[in-house]
């Protein structure tokens, strides 16, 4: 039972080019909350910034400014090793995030000696079966001394997941887990972490481009374009109630069995140079807030969070 | 999913251990298919490492000087004498142990040093992959031959044991590899594996050695091979311009003494031809194999050769269809 608060997170790649240097803001001033049981959708196209948040959150990368705050159920704020146990990721490609040199069985018997959750040879493997078995794959014996090569994609991601839960992770972050999975096995995985997610109370991030599967499987949604959350709300709302121009362009963009041979034309989809990421439209508050406006409340509801907490104020920035 | 070991022991399968369920052991993957090229290529190494270990217990003193100098082949001494009587076969024994123990002890070296430089730099990355980079640019700018034999003719003839021109030879050659290196490196480590391995909380020299490194041991394989190539050239090399560690034995030193006999002028063809021609069996061998293990690095070379295989016996199947 742990929570995940965002505060106004914002990460800048240097970019050289020549003697030329120039500052691309890959995410700009992004605020969210992820709760037990909740799942929080970010929905954009590629190079909106879902990725450069994921890997923000789970500390692949330093943010430029704004903190990421874990605490436990209790309210104590999770650091160093601790952090890692708590905030786990499933990768985009199963076909990647496996080492293709060890067994299954390594790479979840890793993640369980490495935080302390087994000791031991035999009770390593034994905690290894019970986990392959907890994501579905069975005979649990015959895939542990499989190597990734030997399994579907399908079978892959779930090998993935196992280990990011090895750990005791209670927050997972979920990088497009079935764009690279066939269609046909992709309900099955998304399935599988809503079942987990119920059973061990995980707050999940789930980063997308596809809006059905976000509407199906979120509680809120964040749109993200350009680095910005430009539409953020309840599921339902974002999608059926689509606000702000970009958030249009992204429903329009989905094939609609109504619209048939519509889908290229693109006509009454709005201008994408005209785009306007300054502002989002909040669904909670139906209204719409200019970035900084957002960004200062954000700030000021730490500082409340802080201040009640007492004298945590040095944590983060 | 089928299972194995549900099969039912017969009794004529009972002496037979029950065939084990899940897949080879992963160092399967690491070797190479064997082809006749392969074959050739281990059966030379081997034999000259054979003659080399062996050759020198089952021999008389090399050193030993006979009345009867620069006499052919014949029943007694195999491969005649030199000038001075000594026995050529047992020297060749003993050059053939100098040459694959300086070989071997530059391979080591040179492969650690450019696994140090070419794999750690490219994990760390920043400012410590740029003064990796760097220094493995000036090496490979370094002229090797002039350096080592400037460097061999610096340090004085008695002090110039096996290390310093094992050192010396070793310090001009991983420049080369450990770009190599730093390429594959470069590109491993952006894996997602890398990353997720890291993410469950690896420290930095684990996920080297057990995430990255396996990936690279084709590559390393590949190198060692080419180093110890590299070492025995270049020392014979060495050794030929009278350079070579002193009061050593080896294919170089033999060159050398046969070059100051006038074995070329004499004719006296079984006192340099054996030493040359083992090293050129040793550097054939030791190619044929890296030949084969440069398939594991590069599958396309491997489906290129089974390819041609196919294509050869479609074409003789068609021939034998049509008689």
């Amino acid at each position: 039972m742990s929570t995940v608060q965002v505060t106004n997170l914002t990460k800048e790649y240097r970019l050289r080019d020549g003697l030329r240097r120039t500052t691309l803001r890959a995410v700009d001033r992004v605020s969210f909350d992820l709760l037990p049981r909740r799942t929080v959708a970010l929905v954009g196209e590629s190079g909106s910034g879902k990725s450069t948040i994921a890997k923000l959150l789970t500390r692949l990368e330093r943010p430029t400014s704004g903190s990421v705050e874990v605490a436990l159920a209790d309210g104590t704020p999770v650091h160093g090793s601790m952090y890692r146990r708590q905030v786990q990721m499933v990768f985009q490609d199963p076909f990647a995030s496996l080492n293709p040199f060890h067994s299954v069985g390594h790479h979840i018997a890793r993640p369980l000696l490495l935080h302390q959750r087994t000791s031991g040879a035999r009770q390593t493997h034994e905690r290894v079966l019970e986990m392959l078995e907890r994501v579905n794959l069975s005979p649990a014996e015959l895939v542990a001394a499989r190597r990734p090569h030997e399994l579907s994609g399908g079978q892959r991601q779930r090998v993935a997941i196992a280990r990011a839960l090895a750990p005791g992770a209670q927050v997972l972050v979920a990088d497009e887990p079935v764009s690279m999975l066939d269609v046909s096995i992709r309900l099955g995985v998304l399935n599988l972490l809503a079942r987990l997610q119920r059973e061990e109370d995980l707050a999940v991030l789930y980063i997308t481009h596809d809006l059905a599967t976000a509407r199906h499987f979120s509680d809120e949604i964040l749109v993200l374009y350009r680095g910005r959350v430009v539409e953020r709300g309840p599921a339902d709302a974002v999608i059926l109630d689509p606000h702000h121009d970009y958030t249009k362009l992204l429903a329009l963009a989905a094939p609609d069995p109504e619209r048939l041979g519509k889908v290229v034309a693109g006509e009454g989809a709005p201008d994408r140079a005209s785009i306007d990421n300054s502002v989002c439209y909040d669904h909670h508050r139906r209204a719409w807030v200019h970035v900084d406006e957002a960004a200062d409340a954000a700030d000021a509801a730490r500082r409340t969070r802080a201040e009640r907490t007492g004298g945590g104020v040095a944590a983060g920035a | 999913m089928t299972d194995t070991q549900s099969v039912p022991a017969a009794g004529a399968a009972a002496a037979r251990p029950a065939p084990r369920p899940g897949p080879a052991p992963a160092w399967r993957m690491l070797l190479p298919t064997m082809t006749p090229w392969l074959a050739t290529g281990l059966v030379l190494v081997g034999g000259i490492c054979l003659f080399g270990l062996l050759g020198p217990l089952l021999v008389g003193d090399p050193d030993a000087i006979r009345d009867v100098g620069l006499q052919g082949p014949s029943g007694d001494l195999w491969l005649g004498t030199t000038q001075t009587g000594q026995d050529v076969f047992a020297q060749l024994a003993h050059a053939t142990r100098g040459s694959l123990q300086i070989g071997f002890l530059v391979g080591v070296l040179a492969t650690v040093l450019s696994a140090f430089f070419g794999i750690y730099g490219a994990y760390l990355g920043g400012a410590a992959d740029e003064a990796f980079s760097l220094l493995t640019n000036v090496f490979l700018v370094i002229p090797g031959l002039p350096l080592v034999i400037v460097i061999s003719g610096f340090v004085p003839r008695e002090s110039r044991g096996l290390w310093t021109i094992a050192v010396v030879l070793a310090l001009t050659s991983w420049a080369a590899s450990a770009r190599v290196l730093r390429a594959q490196t470069l590109s491993v480590r952006n894996r997602e594996y890398v990353a997720a391995s890291r993410l469950s909380g690896e420290r930095a020299w684990r996920v080297i050695v057990v995430e990255i490194l396996p990936n690279l041991l084709p590559v390393l394989a590949s190198q060692f091979v080419f180093a110890v190539i590299a070492a025995v050239l270049g020392e014979a090399g060495l050794s030929f311009l009278g350079l070579g560690a002193s009061g050593s034995a080896t294919l170089g030193t033999m060159l050398f003494y046969a070059q100051n006999g006038f074995a070329l002028p004499l004719g006296a063809w079984w006192w340099f031809a054996p030493p040359g021609l083992l090293i050129a069996l040793l550097g054939t061998g030791l190619s044929l194999v890296n030949f084969s293990i440069d398939e594991i690095v590069n599958p396309r070379l491997k489906n290129a050769r089974l390819h041609r295989r196919r294509t050869r016996q479609a074409a003789r199947a068609a021939k034998g269809g049509a008689r």
